[in-house]
């Protein structure tokens, strides 16, 4: 019983990283209607700029925030450059070029990072009062912090007027620049929060798993299965989802299939419960209209 | 005249086949094509026989996504299926003519198996469920349980046919020639499914499933159907792709391949026919292409040159062909 | 009076179709001019090609004595039109008050939104009632409320409105215009109000303009057109 509370609270650990991400891609697929495949692998190279920034001798709560900041403004970059030219093109081209990017941020980490698996630090200490006997501090830290972000999203989206001209831009953009909203300005806000997110949930992942280029595949993976099961259209479904999974994906390693085939059973099993619910746990089931 | 065909759907590129080319100028693109068995040797030559493979996998992916609107990111596993039912089947000595088919059947009954089930999942869902395929189906092939028959991690060797009733060709040729032919018969079938009634009743559904429904079409029994027609193009050219490189195993299939099918219908052209030819043409080429731009990070080229071909032609190779078409048309 | 509006020449196209052929129209400040005309007309195109909104135009545009055919849809927006599209284009997923807030995106002064909040409660008591609904879930003619009054806590100069009466009952309809008529009286913004409704238009504008087929046809003082053979055959039923 005690292993199996130990194995439930360490899946919540990778699932608050995998609900961080879920959220980003939420937040992106709000927006746009698109789903950022390369979110993982931006996040990935995030990651790489902090780890590099401390190794320049950087104390890592400044590496962190430089990185956060900096992943803000490439993501928005990304949007303004890459993503809003192809806004009329159509959609499988623009996953392709999703696809592009996961290829090319994943391609140049390894170039110039190298491939070699490195550790990343936790700024949880070791001995902190909050670890103990079913999880270390780490884990704990995370979890903290997924919810700490979660927390701010919601408060932002909700109880500013950022938020809500950035829902409102997202939900209907005609009605938005009518109201003299600038719609491309916050799309690359979205993207630019998304980006941020993801940073930080690379960061909280790479000390677990160490840091190389294919740190993010599976966690972003993981992170759209989850997003999916909570329903796409939901940011609350997110966080459920990807908190959810972690759990599945930790029991599942633990007492049923082993490691190697917790992803496939993982994933099968969350297509079988969308056979049953094709719009999610939580999603609206999107009455169509003729 | 076909002008209006090829400006009424925007998003679709030219959905009749038949506008591209005249049945004259197909056969001398075939002769041209037969006659590359004559001019080019060995590692030239099972590259060509590739790229038909893969061309007829990717008419199937466009018959499934272009045509009928539903995504997948697993053809991959049936392409899988097709190569793997194709070795099993030859290391129990039927022959390879009996073979290909017979693969190409069990594809077809694998995606129409897949396809109920996931018929009320739509777009980012079935991307996900399709993904689980591509990701499932390597470890199934490695399984302990399936070794007798998948080989396992090793995977199956297979043999070349030599060239039958003793004509004067090497095995190479001679397979090139074979997949030549089954690639032609593979182009007029799906052809001639797009242009007839089924093929309307598939675009119909992909372009409003509710007035398809409305006006009597069954669209469950199409969308599966569809998914087990699809399945089977890939299979088929799973099966020629097995021979041509004489061995199966659980890596050559893996998510990667069935990604590179999805980028390969885009490059091509959503939605058209020949653009498959295009799109082989990248997946075979361009990954080594941008390994001689750049040995370290080969992969960063291959995005940067996706990334810019999308760009310059949104709709594929064959929307810009398309497009130029559109403008020359005009101003006669 | 200063010339609020003045378009000259304007034409307007969707892609390759031009659906305006070049209009010519005036509003002056503290009038409504009402923009009359059969389905197909182009009467929504004009209130778009005024916004630059999904339509291309060419033709000048003056207001309040600046050029805007070239602008943006958001900068006319920050310059004082507020546009209720036809449709409403209210945000569904968000609570009436939500969506009166996002009205405010434009204006200069943000000091006197309470203020303004309250005022549009009270041209429009049933919003108040449902100051925290999902829009969506509000009657057409509640969502028509919301728009118009979304659009006027941007404190526009200039209010542009794309078939207030569509799809409504006429009780709504008279409901509607009637608060119209006080908001007009009270409020110093011009009205620039397109409608298939001819006759309920004639009552509350001072004058009109008839559109067909992407052509001005007909115009002057309400009055005037209320007694025209022609428009009273075609669009007063009489």
């Amino acid at each position: 019983m005690e292993t199996l509370i130990q194995q439930v609270t360490v899946g919540l650990a990778s699932g608050g990283i995998y609900a961080c991400l879920a959220l980003a891609l939420v937040m992106i697929y709000q927006a746009t209607h698109h789903v950022n495949f390369a979110q993982g692998e931006m996040a990935m190279f995030s990651t790489f700029v902090a780890w590099a920034l401390i190794q320049a001798g950087l104390d890592y709560w400044p590496a962190f925030f430089i990185t956060v900041v900096g992943s803000f403004i490439a993501s928005a970059a990304i949007e303004f450059a890459i993503i809003r030219p192809l806004h009329k093109a159509p959609e499988l081209s623009v996953v392709a070029v999703f696809i592009g990017l996961l290829v090319i941020f994943h391609s140049v980490a390894g170039w110039i990072f190298g491939t070699e698996i490195r550790e990343f630090p936790s700024p949880f200490p070791k001995d902190a009062w909050f670890g103990g006997s079913l999880m270390s501090p780490h884990q704990v830290g995370t979890i903290f912090v997924a919810m700490c972000i979660v927390a701010g999203l919601f408060a932002f989206f909700q109880h500013t007027t950022l938020g809500l001209t950035m829902r409102a831009a997202a939900q209907n953009p005609g009605s938005s620049r009518l109201l003299g909203i600038s719609v491309g300005r916050m799309l690359m806000l979205g993207w630019g929060l998304a980006g941020a997110i993801g940073a930080v949930a690379g960061m909280m992942v790479a000390p677990f798993v160490f840091l190389d280029p294919g740190m993010m595949t599976g966690v972003l993976i993981y992170a759209f299965a989850g997003a999916l099961i909570g329903g796409i259209d939901n940011p609350v479904g997110a966080i459920v989802g990807g908190f959810l999974v972690g759990v599945l994906e930790n029991l599942l390693g633990t007492y049923v299939v082993g490691t190697d085939l917790k992803l496939t059973a993982a994933l099968v099993l969350i297509v079988s419960v969308l056979i049953v619910r094709p719009a999610g746990l939580l999603g609206r089931r999107t009455v169509q209209r003729v | 005249m076909q002008v209006s065909s090829v400006t009424a759907s925007s998003t679709h590129g030219v959905d009749q086949a038949s506008t591209f080319m005249s049945p004259r100028n197909i056969l001398i693109l075939v002769a041209i094509a037969a006659s590359l068995a004559y001019f080019a040797q060995g590692y030239v030559l099972f590259q060509a026989t590739m790229v038909l493979a893969y061309a007829i996998a990717l008419v199937g992916l466009n018959l499934l996504t272009g045509y009928n609107g539903q995504i997948s990111l697993g053809h991959g596993a049936f392409f899988a299926t097709g190569a793997y039912s194709l070795a099993i089947l030859m290391n129990w000595d039927v022959p390879y003519w009996l073979a290909i088919p017979i693969a190409g059947a069990i594809s077809m009954v694998a995606g129409y198996a897949f396809g109920r089930p996931a018929l009320k999942l739509q777009g980012l869902y079935l991307a996900l469920a399709t993904f689980t395929l591509s990701v499932v189906l390597p470890q199934l092939l490695k399984y302990k349980l399936f070794q007798p028959w998948t080989g396992g991690v090793g995977g199956i060797v297979l043999i070349k046919p030599d060239a039958p009733f003793g004509i004067p060709l090497s095995s190479d040729q001679y397979c090139y020639l074979f997949t030549l032919l089954i690639t032609v018969l593979m182009f007029l079938i799906a052809r001639n499914l797009i242009d007839s009634g089924t093929g309307r009743a598939i675009r119909a559904i992909r372009d409003h499933q509710m007035a398809a429904t409305s006006m009597g079409i069954n669209h469950q029994h199409y969308k599966s159907m569809t998914f087990g027609v699809s399945a089977a193009f890939a299979g088929v050219g799973g099966a020629l792709s097995a021979l041509a490189v004489q061995f199966v195993s659980p890596d050559s299939f893996t998510m990667f391949l069935s990604i590179s099918l999805l980028v390969g219908v885009v490059v091509g052209g959503i939605g058209t026919l020949w653009g498959a030819i295009f799109g082989a043409v990248f997946i075979m080429f361009v990954p080594e292409l941008a390994e001689k731009l750049s040995k370290d990070s080969a992969w960063a080229v291959y995005g940067v040159i996706l990334i810019l071909l999308v760009f310059a032609m949104p709709k594929g190779v064959m929307g810009l062909i398309n497009r130029l078409r559109v403008s020359t048309l005009v101003r006669n | 009076m200063t010339r609020l509006l003045e378009v000259r020449n304007l034409h307007a196209s969707y892609g390759a179709t031009e659906v305006l052929h070049g209009i010519d129209l005036d509003v002056e400040e503290g009038q409504v001019v009402t923009l009359l005309g059969a389905n197909g007309a182009g009467k929504t195109t004009t209130l778009r090609a005024l916004c630059h909104f999904q339509v291309k135009n060419s033709g000048s545009i003056t207001f309040k004595g600046e050029r805007i055919e070239g602008k943006s849809t958001e900068q006319i927006a920050a310059m004082g039109i507020g546009h209720v599209p036809d449709g409403r284009g209210t945000f569904q997923a968000m609570s009436v008050e939500e969506n009166l807030r996002l009205g405010c995106h434009a204006r200069k002064d943000k000091n006197a939104v309470a203020t303004d909040l309250e005022r549009m409660y009270d041209y429009f008591p049933r919003l108040k009632e449902r100051r925290s609904q999902q829009a969506g879930t509000l009657s057409g003619g509640e969502q028509q409320m919301l728009a118009i009054a979304r659009a006027l806590m941007g404190k526009p100069s200039l209010l542009l409105l794309d078939e207030p009466s569509f799809g409504l009952a006429p009780l709504v309809v008279k409901d509607i215009f009637t608060i119209m008529r006080r908001i007009r009286e009270e409020q110093k913004v011009s009205i620039l109000l397109v409608e298939q409704n001819a006759r309920i238009a004639l009552q509350l504008a001072d004058t009109a303009y008839l559109l067909e087929t992407g052509r001005i046809v007909k115009h002057g003082p309400s009055e005037a057109m209320r007694n025209d053979d022609a428009v009273r055959r075609a669009y007063l039923g009489e």
